[in-house]
Parts: C-alpha cells; structure tokens; sequence
C-alpha cells in the first residue's frame, strides 16, 4: 500500500479479487495449507519426541508482489553488491589493497571474529567465496530498498520460497493465469550449476554433496529439501573422511571421492583438528585437503568477516572502491558507536533508534527504540557505554507494508525480502526470494525464531 | 547410496513391518478371546504373545498379572518398549526423516501422516473402544508403505535395502509366531489340534484363505507348518521372505559380502528343497530356534558389510 492507504497499481487485479473472495473460503484455504505444511513436514526449530515441538512457520496467502521495473533495479543491486563483497573477502585474505589504501580500518578486520587467518593466501576456484548469500531487503518507498544485513555464511529460507510458491500455486491457480509471475522454481538448478562451476581446477565431472549437522538442525528440512532437489547426497561429518589429500564419502559400495561441499554449517564445526576441537559435526582434516585445493567448501572458509555488522556501513565504499561505480542498493544509515561522536548521537536519540549487537543473528540482542520502555532503553544505555564498540544503532525506516491476513481479516504488517544471489563463474539469482512479514501489529522483526512469518513473493513480468 | 543412508531406509523399513507383525498376533489374540475359553487359557495366550516378542520379563518389571488390557498397553502404546507399536512407529518416522530427501514425496508423506495420525488414534482412544479397528489401521498404513515403496521409488539401492530390512524383519516374525504356537507347554497341547487356534494362526499371517486354496482340505499343523516355511507362493513364509533377501542381497553386492550372500543363499536352499516331514522329525522347534539365530546373524552382517562400514 502507498503511505495514503490507497492500493499500488501491481496490487489492483489481486486486490480486485481478494474483494470477491468470503471469509469462509479464505479460512477453508487457509486451513489446508496448514495441514498440508503439516503433512509435508516443513517445520522448524527444536524437534523432539513430542509432536508439539515441531512448528510450522506461519504461511501467509497474501502475496508480497514486486513490479519488474522495481527488481530490475534490486538484481542489478543485488549483482554489485555480491561482486563487491566477493573481491572485498578475497583481497583481505590476499594482498590487503582495500586496508592499504584506508578505506576500511585494518582492526575491523582482524578484531573480526570471523576473520579466520588460515585462509591467508588460499586461493579458491574463480576467486569466489559466497557462493550462496541472502541479501536483506527492506522498501521504504516506491522504487527505494535499503540493505538491512549481508548474510554470507549459510543463509537459510529458500526452501521456503519455493514451497510457499508451490503451495500458492496449489491453492490458486486461478490467480497465477491473470498475473504473470515470474517463475522460481528452477533454484535448484541454478545451485547445482553454480556449485559444479566452482570444482577443483581440473575435476571434469565433479560429486557434488550438502552437508548437514544433522535432523536436529531448525533447518534440517531446508538441507534435505535441497539434496534432493539438486539430486545430490544429503551428508553429516561422519559420512565423511580424509584419506590420501581427498575427501571421501562412506557409501554401500565403498569410499566414493568429494569435489565440492554446499556446507550448512558454520565454520566453527568444519573441522575438529582446525577449529573447535569438541565439535563432533565436522571432518578430521577437512581444511588440510581444503587448503591444498582439492576440494571446494561453499560457502568458504572466512566469509562471515564481510556480513558482520561491523563491516556493514563500508559496504558502499567497498563498492565503489573495486568496482569504481555508484552503490544502486543503499545502506541503511549506520551510526557506529565505535566512534565517538556517533555513540552520544545514539545516546541521545535511544528512542528513535534501532540498535543491533555487532555480532547478533536472530533478531536477539536488539532495541528498537520507539517500542521500547523507558526501562529497557536505559539497560541498554548502560549495555552501550560499556561496550560501545560492540554495536550499532540505525534509524527506524518507515518501512513498506504489505496485506496480511490477521486475526480480524486483513490489515497492514511490516515485511522484509531475501533474494538468494548466487555467484560462481557468473553471478545469478531467481527473481524473488523469502518474503518475512511481523505478524504482530507494529512489530519490526520478522525473524522467524521471533514469531514471524512467510509470504510467497511475485515478481511480475513486463 | 550413503551406507548411513542405507542403514536408516534399513530400520525403517523393518520397523514399519514389525508395527504390522505386532498389531497381526494382537489382533488374532483379540479374536479368539472372544471365543468360549477358560480364563487359564486365555492368559496363557496373552502370555505366550509376550513370549514371542521376547518381553515376558519387561512386562513383568511393569505389570501384575497378565491381562488383555494391559499386555495390549504395553506392547502398543509404551514408549518404554522398544517393540511397541508407538515406539516402532515413531522409529519408522525418524529414520524416514533423517533420510527424507531419499525418499520420494509420497513415501515420507505416508510415514509421516502415518506417526500423526497414530498419536490422535491413541488419545481418541480408539484402541480401547475398537481394538480390532486400531490394528486394522496398523496392517493398512504398513501395505500402504510397501505399496507406496514399489509404486513411486526408482528400482535402486535405496528399495534394494527396505526390502532387505522388511523381509529380514518378516522372516524372522513368522519364524516367532509358528514356533510359539509348536512350542506351547503340556497344558495347551491338547489345544494344538483345535481348529480355533490353527485358524488363528492363520489368519495372524494372512495365511486362511491360502491355506484353503493351496490344500482344499482339513487344516492340520503339519500343513501350516509347511505352508508359512516351504511355500513359496505363500506371501509371509520363510521361503518367500528368503527369495527376497537373496534377490536384493544380490543387487547391492560389494566387496565384502561374498560370504553374507553364501549364508543367506544356503539357508535360502535349505527352505527351498527342504520336505517339512524331515523338519518335523528333526524337530520344528529346533529349526526355527536355528532359523532365527542364522536371520539375526544375516541382520548383523548386513550392518557390517554396508550399513557402517569401518573407516577406510
């Protein structure tokens, strides 16, 4: 909806028929996309002996639905951005020309915690090391997104794309023949080949594999539904071994040879002999045959110094400094309260402002001021003038709405987009992504873990 | 295929029969404790089907006396027993889960819907009001796997090891069932020729309309004897199962499992030219006690050869 209340013009023909539909028809689908979310398993979070512990996202049926002009203009945003943070994490792991030259501070790389100097001087087929990333995306206006997050280590939710896709398409049919979305199903596809692209110099038909902690992973479901789709072995640390520079696989007839890893999981739990020593997920000696180049990990090793929040307000200058061109997405204005003045700017303005720990995920660890009480703004005051470096404070966008079915029919709820950008020899993407919407009323967070839900997203053809 | 892979289609497969062959023998004793019996009789049936499972001992940890109520509580509805039907139920789904992009679509759906449905069944309460119906549900969500298995999986490893673990899990079930009723104390002997129990028996396997068909005639234990071990026709017979173990044996061979497939080959021999006259003057309790010992060393060397192979 527009900031008057009217509908947006790509709105008007689902808006038209939402009109027409009753409040019963709406409950009947509703409820069959409920038990057919159910029956097909896709859940989350904790699992355990007790069915209750299964949850489903909350599926919404209103679509979030994008003009093409409008992604035209994201996936050339999305391209850049990706690229830039791609060359940005091979150059601090390589020659450093980024720190020479003083656009970013060479302590926001190394105090980094996710900057791992065992991949100083690795070189990595094509010189790509986020294969997969989820960009966050939030609309302030028409034609006018802001990068909320970079998320460049295991991004999670596409499989939520597609099946809320599947299910739209499943419960309406009839609206898919009078818009014209474009298509997305074809993600698995386009993952097989980008990670087949990135083998080892020199493996001509490569085994590709994904890597999972394990069924009791919140995303387990996403980790299975995307072996399968990809036709690919489904893999945990134990099915796999180091033997003779190589990585194997422990199959029916004998050790078959892996090239390349779609890892889901975090670098911590890679390696045993490498990185934490308890973790009993990973492979004893996986980053030797990484490191020797004979096996490729996606995503790399390192990667999760660039999605930092502390990395964050460079990303458009890291933009501009390899690619030498404007940013077409923005940042989301970024105080850091590492620096002086900016801290008692944030000090000041706690009420207006959102702000997030450096290293948080999961929309833990946040304040967002304008909802917040007196009490909780001034914990965090305390929480900021102790460690100031370790946050950053942004301003609260007016950030789009989009139709939501709630408890008293429809009405407006907060969302947010990831698109899923793929880089290996070229970079790529479907046109869409995981729509979250805050199902609570006036709510900013849309994470999951926070009680948030999905929406299919349409990005309409000309 | 992955040999952890291979290993939980495996346990999957052989927990969702053994659901099926748990609810069968409930559900005959069931039956013919409907029947005018004594009430010694009828404890010894209840004693005797906890006595083919192997779980006289932690029922009795659990319960009293032996009463229908409760030996079908125990064996259907305790997490505590490993054998239950929940317990074997909820086993079939986590395996299912664990290996979930393997299967197709309509597989997992069918293990899954199935461990949701078990769950409102149970406390609906069904199992008390209609336990015949319950067990029912059970036998058809199991032809409903197998089925759903052969119509939608490509004919490869993954198939190759859910039927070796259904039919390893067969065998070994219709081994334990015609061996308890042989193998009853003196008290019962004279029940052996009673048409009630043999029909039961039958009927447990789906085996009376076959045993009509194949020998239009009387039915006598020596011929049940012979229909569920040597018969190959016969879908749940040693034999048949046999068939099956060395046909998918063969298919997922490697390098090690030379020996594993000369072991099932022989026994699979013994059954298909044995006469059941020399088995029973060798003594039937001894055979099955012996098949039984050789199928769990087959189970066992299926493990070793594929399943969890040491590290390389």
């Amino acid at each position: 909806m527009t900031a008057g209340g009217s509908v947006r013009p790509h709105y008007r023909e689902f808006a038209a028929w939402l009109a027409q539909q009753t409040p019963e028809a709406i409950e009947r689908k509703r409820a069959e996309a409920d038990l057919a979310f159910r029956r097909v398993g896709i859940t989350f979070a904790v699992y355990g002996d007790n069915a209750g512990t299964e949850r489903l996202i909350p599926f919404d049926m209103i679509p979030r639905i994008i003009p093409a002009d409008e992604w035209a203009l994201l996936q050339r945003g999305l391209e850049q951005r990706v690229r830039a943070l791609n060359m940005f994490i091979d150059d601090i792991y390589h020659e450093q020309h980024i720190i020479r030259a003083g656009v970013v501070p060479a302590e926001q790389i190394y105090r980094n915690a996710q900057y791992r100097p065992e991949m100083q001087g690795i070189r990595v087929p094509s010189d790509i090391y986020a294969h997969i990333a989820g960009i966050d995306i939030v609309r302030a206006g028409a034609g006018e997104f802001y990068v909320l997050e970079d998320n460049l280590r295991v991004p999670s939710g596409v499989s939520y794309m597609l099946e809320d896709r599947k299910m739209m398409m499943r419960l309406y049919p009839e609206l898919f023949a009078s818009h014209k979305v474009a298509p997305v199903e074809h993600y698995p596809d386009l993952l097989l080949d980008n990670l087949r692209s990135v083998a080892p110099v020199g493996v001509m038909d490569p085994t590709v594999v994904v890597m999972t902690p394990g069924m009791y992973n919140s995303a387990y479901f996403e980790h299975a539904f995307l072996a399968q789709q990809m036709g690919v072995e489904l893999v945990e640390g134990k099915d796999l071994f180091v033997n003779n520079n190589a990585v194997w696989m422990r199959t029916t007839r004998g050790p078959r040879r892996v090239d390349v890893i779609y890892r889901r999981l975090d670098d911590d739990f890679l390696d045993p002999l490498a990185f934490r020593a308890d973790s009993a997920l990973g492979v004893p000696g996986l980053l030797s045959v990484y490191r020797a180049g004979r096996v490729t990990l996606a995503n790399a090793i390192g990667t999760g110094v660039a999605d930092d929040k502390s990395i964050y307000p460079y990303v458009p200058a890291i933009i501009k400094f390899y690619l030498s061109e404007e940013p077409v997405l923005n940042n989301v204005p970024t105080y850091q309260c590492r620096h002086r003045n900016e801290l008692d700017y944030t000090l000041a303005n706690l009420a207006q402002l959102v702000v997030k720990e450096v290293h948080g995920a999961g929309g833990y660890g946040m304040l967002v001021g304008p909802a917040a009480s007196q009490q909780e703004i001034e914990d965090f005051r305390a929480r900021l003038l102790a460690r100031p470096d370790g946050y950053i404070a942004q301003p609260t966008l007016a950030l789009s709405n989009c139709p939501t079915f709630v408890e008293n029919g429809v009405a407006p709820r907060h969302i947010d987009l990831r698109p899923f950008v793929l880089s290996g020899k070229t970079v790529s993407m479907v046109p869409g992504g995981l729509t979250r919407v805050a199902l609570r009323e006036g709510s900013l967070v849309v994470n999951s873990s926070q009680g948030g839900g999905t929406k299919d997203t349409w990005v309409l053809e000309q | 295929m992955l040999s952890r892979t291979a290993d939980h289609l495996f346990w999957m497969a052989r927990y969702t029969e053994r659901a099926e062959n748990t609810a069968r023998m409930l559900d005959v004793n069931v039956q013919t404790a409907l029947l005018p019996q004594s009430e010694d009789a009828a404890r010894q049936a209840w004693r005797a089907m906890l006595g083919i499972s192997e779980l006289q001992q932690a029922y009795d940890r659990k319960h009293g006396a032996v009463t229908q109520r409760d030996v079908i509580e125990f064996m259907v509805c305790d997490p505590d027993n490993p054998s239950s039907i929940i317990a074997c139920l909820t086993a079939a789904r986590e395996n299912a889960r664990a290996v979930r992009g393997t299967l197709t679509t309509e597989v997992w759906e069918v293990q899954n819907q199935t461990y949701l449905d078990l769950r409102r069944r149970l406390h609906g309460g069904q199992l008390r009001q209609d336990p015949s119906q319950f067990f029912e549900w059970v036998k058809y969500r199991s032809h409903l796997s197998r089925g759903v298995t052969l119509g939608t999986m490509l004919r490869d490893e993954a198939v190759n090891f859910m039927r070796l673990g259904t039919f390893l899990e067969r065998a070994d079930n219709t081994a334990r069932i015609l061996d308890v009723k042989f193998h009853d104390d003196e008290a019962a002997a004279e029940t052996r020729r009673d048409f009630y129990y043999w029909a039961a028996l039958l009927r447990s396997v789906s085996g009376f309309e076959i045993y009509r068909k194949v020998y239009r005639d009387v039915i006598t234990p020596e011929r049940v004897a012979e229909l569920l071990m040597l018969r190959a026709d016969m879908p749940r017979s040693l034999l048949a199962c046999m068939d099956e173990v060395v046909d998918n044996l063969g298919e997922v061979r490697n390098d090690v499992s030379s020996e594993t497939e000369r072991l099932a080959g022989q026994l699979h021999a013994e059954l298909r030219f044995g006469r059941i006259d020399d088995i029973l003057q060798r003594g039937l309790h001894d055979t099955l006690t012996e098949f039984l010992q050789r199928i769990y060393e087959l189970g066992n060397r299926v493990s070793r050869d594929f399943l969890v192979p040491l590290a390389a």
